[in-house]
């Protein structure tokens, strides 16, 4: 019975045969050919031109057909819009079927179908379908009122479907409840947080939702639970209403279902807070209740567990009482995988407490042990963090850390003196007795944040350690090969010696120091830093000593904290979804503007658009960029709000120098004491600053950039878009042909918060070696930066490089990827369009082609899609993208117009070629041949000939 | 926020797109076809960074499950609920299981795949998933169903009347049939009829456990399921009385929440045939079926010596199927003396492990295994070896480590009340989950 066989193919003749089958009278022969198609489709071929075959097989009793006419018509509909119409009446006809399994599938499936003549047709059946007697088809009608939202909005407000929809909460079905709730909620977020409150949650409606949680699915389990949680209560007794109703959730299989529970009950507790006597037994006997659920859900597969860890991780910050005991259920397993660990990891030292430290401390030393690197040296900080967050504990973790150090490992013993060093800034003048140790591992250190740390230390301990000189001179034979971090921690430990032990010696090693980083570096930070030190010993000793030895702010462990709004918020609305997995707001990853909305003339040449390459190609640019501007905003926030009475115990120093470390901003009291205080974490620290930053709200009073493309500053915006990035930098363009070279159009639109600068282009190696003529970007903004929120138009010609050629067959893809200074690599796909290639002197006389024609392998035919409104159109538009037309004919006995064209392309070899386009005025339907020397040009010339003839390019 | 995804994917391990079905539009396949570019391919290219299931690249979030030799790979670009994604695809997974009979692999979609669609169209509609409960799909799509009566119908040669009839009698079971998937007794139809009534209740426990390596239990649970099988006629309610020894309890969705909530008695209106009624976690009051004391010493550079007893703390009169003991050792292993005092011991080098396999294991007994393991030395800095922990795979049938017990089993049938019969079996299984012992 397998279903391998339809993938089969043989390939020569394949569309036409498999035609000829569709058009079989017999059944079964005629169900086969459906199920090839399918399985074409499903392996990504076009099988878009059998449209009128396939929809000739609609009107069926055989329900299994009937399901794969109609998956094949959700599938290219769009592209055939014309002919989609031809399926209406069937529709129609089927949402009327006596069997309730017909009329739904017909309701679902005419949703899908985003062309604007079949909607019309929609809404009667729909409201039919709305008020049906089955339960089945009611549930699918509520679904597909969102569907028609999504295309046209206008007509289901007209229609009064919403009104329909928010009757249909009391039906009498909890799956039909369900399905209309899930769909106003839909509904409700494609309005926009500018809609009104499209459910008008009252107490009855609450009670009804309460009454069919008892009873629907699974899934409408979490619908449900998710407006639970959406649903803004003041009163504590309707908190207490709720959270009794959903409590016995808990014990759901389901891991979605369980997890909404908890978001439910969470909020409910808020509210409870709030009534008499802060309901403190009620919250702990909840409490109790949440605890072996959430556990639970770490049996799950590892997927699972890593989306329930994040979320557990914030419900820790927010209610650390739920699962203080339950330390060891965090522990890894030996198989777990990375990410899981990681988190796992996170989670044991948020639990870490006095009670259970000595159980953790062993279990992290296990950890050390391991063979998995950064495994390991997470463990290790973690041990670190365990000493910063638990006083008592300190000492403890420092043993475990000496003992780690024995064991002699590079990695470990680096990590090791990395957290040594932030519980120094923690407890200072009281473990120092262990330096000794840490001294006898020098060698040992080669990664520049051990160095520093180790640095620091010696520096700031100079006075007990007998032998700091030596120590710092033998890591200043090294001075000018390291690293900037060690380069400006060695000058700071350097001034801290002389001050504290001002030695002949020290006194050799500071201007030795100090003349280096003045005279053979050209890192700014540096310079200035070791210009300011200098200034101050040399007028004031005394003053410098104040600067520089000052005794510095305990700092904390804040590293993977949230900003407790922050954390509020994500606990309370966005539990269980994406932006808690990623503890960061949903506007740093969701695009807020709306995929426009598609209507069926569009959708036509859109199609050819995307043949052309100019619609949005493949997603490419990295969170992680995102990720580093949104740490860069949160850094300069943090330094420009030092007044701000942040609930975050951030010692202003930290801070400071966090924000130099990010930005490279320098600053008097910041670069005193560079590199020491933060504690590095993985997850990225989460700023208000950041919180708050809107990415859209920046563009809004954005004043227009220069222009040099020659188009207008709307043109400019009409760029199709190559790359979407809210929140990082975004790129639209097209590649045309100008002055005989290709040239790409580029528009940059910066949206990040701080400027960008240092732009370079690059491509990939391609068909036609097209590679840009200088890799710098001559961006037409001042100075070549593009201010935040700035759109910045640049030219950029491309010339032919043969050795960047690839092999054939042509390939229309291209790869660039865009440097800059500011949030990394960025990379897109585009495709050439057959128009940027073309040369200008590309044509031939009329008896050479024919000669040519003659000679020329056999050629390759096509019949693409589209209507040519006249012949003279044709000519023109193919003249404007140098095809040049040598003949026109009428061909005798038929209507049809023939046009003979040639065009030459050299990049990639291509060479002449030669076409030859048939077409009646007006109708539907282009048939192509092309010759040429090489065989793979005709689908290069098939690809690109719609944009041409539509006149797109 | 309710939607889960705008389109599922199922590719295989190098990134090839298998089988796709789009909910919403906002995503297309070329997007789908850069998983592999920038998640998978991204993965080799940076190994430091450790990368969770789910990603976003642009505004598109990827979130994706590895299953056998496949993903499967669900796209959005609005702040879903990831962990209703998620739980989809683990639903839909044992789903597909259930229609294969089989695993979910790359041949295996290449050999539904019209089934597959056939199910997608089901399981979601515009991203919010619907109905992914194989018993209930199952009166709703059949595997041969109806291809069988649609053949009968074209072949033989019906008259028109008959037809017509027929396809009458069609729409009413379907009617029947979205009744029931819909309706609050949703796994259940009515009108099921058997000449016995019997009831078969399995207990099926797994131990987990993390052992240091003097004995000490670090951690410890049993992850247990109730699996049953009820061949019962029309609408009984069935009472289960559970001594509590219970954490965290699950319950399949035909079991009545609030009255377990408020008298700690399951219950339920079985669906008919198989499936799992509940599962349990028990953290405390656990008895180890076996306990094992490990002794592994690194001798020099070229020898290692391992030293293993295993012994079982259950009743004379079980006895436990085949036990499997897994003995890491180093990379570099060359060959393995071994003597053992009860089955047998090979050293295999793909499981880098002596692997001990005693066929019967009786209980209160004790076994050992001694080894000398030969090491290749090598002019390599050698890296320490990791010390992976031994690991114990058994079955012990008979065998409630957690303590739970079933105390009784009521049948109910309210129209036929006394009248109504049925034959009831419990069975206990006791079996490995994660049984790890540190050396």
């Amino acid at each position: 019975m397998s279903d391998g066989k339809y993938f089969s193919t043989t390939k020569r003749g394949e569309i036409h045969e498999l035609k000829e089958e569709l058009r079989s009278l017999d059944r079964p022969k005629k169900k086969d050919a459906v199920k090839k198609v399918i399985a074409a489709m499903t392996v990504g071929k076009d099988v878009s031109m059998l449209f009128p075959d396939v929809v000739n097989c609609m009107q069926t009793d055989d329900l299994e057909l009937k399901k794969l006419v109609y998956l094949y018509l959700i599938n290219y509909a769009k592209t055939q819009p014309d002919l989609a119409i031809m399926a209406v009446n069937t529709f129609v006809k089927d949402s009327q079927d006596p069997n309730p399994l017909i009329r739904a599938l017909a309701v679902r499936t005419m949703g899908c179908i985003r062309v604007d003549k079949i909607t019309e047709y929609l809404c009667d059946p729909l409201q039919r379908c709305l008020k049906d007697d089955d339960p089945y088809v009611r549930k699918t009608a509520a679904i597909c009122v969102a569907k028609l939202y999504d295309i046209n909005p206008e007509l289901v407000e007209d229609r009064g479907f919403l009104d329909m929809l928010r009757e249909m909460l009391s039906d009498a079905n909890p799956m039909v409840v369900a399905n209309a709730l899930a769909a106003l909620q839909e509904i409700q977020e494609l309005a926009g947080s500018g809609g009104k409150d499209l459910l008008q949650m009252t107490s009855q409606t609450l009670n009804k939702l309460l009454a069919a949680l008892n009873e629907c699915t699974e899934w409408g389990q979490v619908f449900i639970l998710d407006s639970l949680a959406a649903y803004d209560t003041r009163d504590p007794r309707d908190a207490e209403k709720i959270a009794e109703r959903v409590l016995p959730r808990l014990q759901h299989v389901n891991s979605a279902v369980v997890l909404s529970a908890v978001k439910v009950i969470l909020r409910c507790m808020d509210v409870v807070a709030l009534g008499p006597g802060g309901g403190e037994e009620t919250i702990k006997g909840w409490s109790k209740k949440m605890a072996p659920p959430l556990v639970t859900l770490l049996a799950s597969e590892p997927e699972v567990q890593y989306v329930a860890l994040r979320n557990i991780n914030l419900i820790v910050q927010r209610r650390p009482a739920i699962l203080a005991n339950e330390v060891k259920v965090f522990f890894c397993k030996y198989n777990d995988p990375l990410y899981v660990k990681m988190e796992k990891l996170e989670i044991m030292i948020r639990l870490a407490s006095d009670k259970n430290i000595d159980q953790v401390l062993l279990e992290l030393k296990e950890y050390a042990q391991e063979v998995d690197v950064d495994f390991v040296r997470k463990s290790v900080r973690a041990i670190g963090r365990c000493a910063v967050a638990l006083e008592k504990a300190t000492e403890r973790c420092i043993n475990v850390l000496l003992e780690l150090i024995q064991t002699k490992v590079s990695y470990v013993v680096q990590e090791a003196i990395i957290v040594i060093k932030d519980i120094f800034r923690r407890y200072p003048n009281q473990y120092e007795s262990i330096i000794a140790t840490l001294c006898d591992n020098l060698d040992s250190l080669d990664e520049p944040e051990a160095k520093s740390s180790m640095i620091w230390i010696i520096g700031e301990y100079a006075e007990r350690i007998d032998n700091a000189d030596e120590l710092l001179e033998a890591f200043l034979e090294t001075f000018p090969e390291e690293t900037a971090m060690v380069q400006l921690q060695l000058l700071t430990a350097t001034v801290k010696l002389f001050l504290k032990k001002p030695t002949e010696s020290a006194q050799k090693m500071i201007s030795a120091v100090l003349s280096c980083a003045t005279n053979e570096t050209d890192n700014p930070d540096l310079r200035d830093r070791a210009y300011i030190y200098w200034r101050l010993l040399s007028t004031d000793p005394e003053a410098a000593k104040d600067v520089v030895l000052a005794e510095k702010p305990v700092i904390a462990d804040d590293s993977s904290t949230l900003d407790p709004s922050l954390l509020e918020q994500l606990v309370s609305r966005y539990l269980a979804t994406v932006a808690a997995v990623y503890h960061r707001p949903p506007e740093t990853f969701v695009s807020r503007q709306r995929m426009a909305v598609t209507r069926a003339e569009e959708l036509g040449s859109r199609k050819f658009e995307e043949d052309d390459g100019a619609t949005p190609g493949t997603m490419v640019s990295d969170n992680n960029a995102a990720a580093a501007a949104g740490a860069a905003a949160a850094a300069v926030g943090d330094l420009l709000d030092l007044s701000d009475a942040s609930p975050v115990p951030v010692p202003p120093a930290a801070a400071v120098g966090a924000a130099a470390a990010t930005r490279g901003l320098d600053d008097l009291l910041g670069g005193l004491d560079l590199g020491g205080p933060t504690i590095r974490s993985s997850i990225p620290h989460i700023h208000p600053a950041a919180a708050a930053a809107d990415p859209f709200a920046a563009l809004a009073n954005s004043s227009p950039a220069p222009i040099s493309l020659g188009i207008s500053p709307a043109a400019l915006s009409q760029l199709p878009v190559l790359l979407a990035n809210p929140g990082g930098v975004s790129v639209q363009g097209r590649l045309v042909r100008q002055g005989g070279q290709a040239v790409y159009q580029l528009a940059l639109r910066n949206d990040t918060l701080a400027p960008v600068d240092g732009l370079m282009i690059q491509t990939n190696r391609n068909s036609f070696g097209l590679s840009p003529a200088s890799q710098v970007l001559a961006v037409s903004a001042p100075g070549g930066v593009i201010p935040p929120g700035g759109l910045a138009p640049v030219r950029v010609p491309l010339l032919v490089d043969p050795s960047k050629v690839t092999p054939p067959p042509l390939n229309t893809g291209l790869q660039v990827a865009l440097r800059t200074n500011q949030v990394g690599v960025l990379y897109f796909n585009d495709t050439v369009p057959l128009s940027a290639l073309t040369e200008e002197t590309g044509t031939m006389e009329a008896a050479d082609f024919l000669a040519a024609w003659k000679t020329l392998p056999p050629e390759a035919s096509t019949r693409l899609p589209l209507a040519v409104p006249s012949a003279e159109v044709a000519k023109q538009r193919l003249a404007a993208a140098n095809l040049f037309v040598l003949a026109h004919r009428q061909v005798p006995a038929t209507s049809q117009d023939a046009i003979y064209a040639t065009c030459r392309i050299t990049a990639g070899g291509v060479g002449q070629v030669l076409l030859e386009l048939k077409f009646v005025a007006g109708a539907g339907g282009v048939d192509v041949s092309v010759k040429a020397e090489r065989q793979d040009v005709a689908q290069l010339v098939f690809d690109g000939l719609p944009a041409v003839l539509l006149g797109a390019a | 926020m309710a939607s889960a995804a705008s389109a599922i994917y199922f590719l295989n391990l190098r990134g090839d797109i298998l089988l796709e079905r789009r909910y919403k539009d906002d995503v297309d396949r070329e997007i789908a076809e850069s998983f592999r570019d920038r998640i998978l391919n991204a993965r080799e290219r940076d190994a430091t960074a450790v990368y969770g299931p789910i990603r976003t690249l642009g505004s598109v979030t990827f979130m994706y499950l590895r299953h056998a030799d496949i993903y499967i790979l669900l796209l959005t670009r609005s702040n879903g609920n990831a962990m209703l994604s998620f739980q989809f695809m683990t639903s839909i997974v044992s789903l597909f299981q259930s229609y294969f009979e089989g695993d979910l692999t790359e041949s295996s979609i290449r050999a539904n795949f019209v089934l597959m669609y056939e199910l997608l169209d089901e399981v979601m509609d515009y991203g919010l998933p619907q109905l992914t409960d194989p018993a209930i799909l199952k009166t709703l799509i059949l595997q041969k169903g109806y291809k069988a009566d649609f053949s009968s119908l074209l072949g033989a040669n019906v008259s028109l009347a008959d037809a017509a009839a027929k396809k009458a009698k069609e729409a009413a079971a379907a009617a029947n049939a979205t009744l029931s998937v819909t309706g609050a007794v949703g796994w259940r139809r009515e009108g099921i009829k058997y000449k016995r009534n019997e009831i078969y209740l399995d207990i099926v426990e797994q131990v987990n456990v993390l052992m240091s390596n003097n004995g000490a239990v670090l951690r410890n649970d049993v992850v247990g399921r109730i699996q049953m099988k009820c061949y019962l006629s029309d609408m009984p309610e069935l009472r289960l009385g559970l001594n509590d020894q219970m954490q965290d309890v699950t319950f399949h969705q035909c079991v009545n929440l609030g009255a377990y909530e408020s008298q700690k008695v399951v219950t339920f209106v079985p669906p008919d045939g198989e499936f799992e009624l509940m599962r349990y976690r028990v953290n405390d009051g656990i008895t180890l079926p076996f306990k094992v004391l490990p002794v592994i010493n690194e001798v020099g550079r070229t020898k290692l010596e391992a030293n293993v007893t295993v012994k079982s703390t259950f009743s004379n009169k079980t006895m436990a199927g085949p036990v499997v003991v897994l003995v890491p050792v180093p990379d570099n292993t060359a060959s393995a003396k071994m003597l053992v005092t009860a089955g047998r011991a090979k050293y295999d080098a793909t499981k880098k492990a002596l692997v001990w396999k005693i066929t019967k294991f009786m209980g209160n007994a004790e076994h050992t295994l001694r080894a000398e393991v030969a090491l290749v030395a090598s002019t390599k800095e050698k890296k320490p070896w990791g010390r992976p922990p031994i690991q114990l795979q058994f079955q012990v049938p008979m065998l409630s480590c957690s303590g739970l017990r079933v105390q009784y089993l009521k049948v109910v049938e309210r129209k036929l009340g006394s009248a109504y019969k049925a034959e009831k079996w419990v069975r206990k299984l006791c079996k490995s989950g994660d049984f790890l012992i540190r050396i």
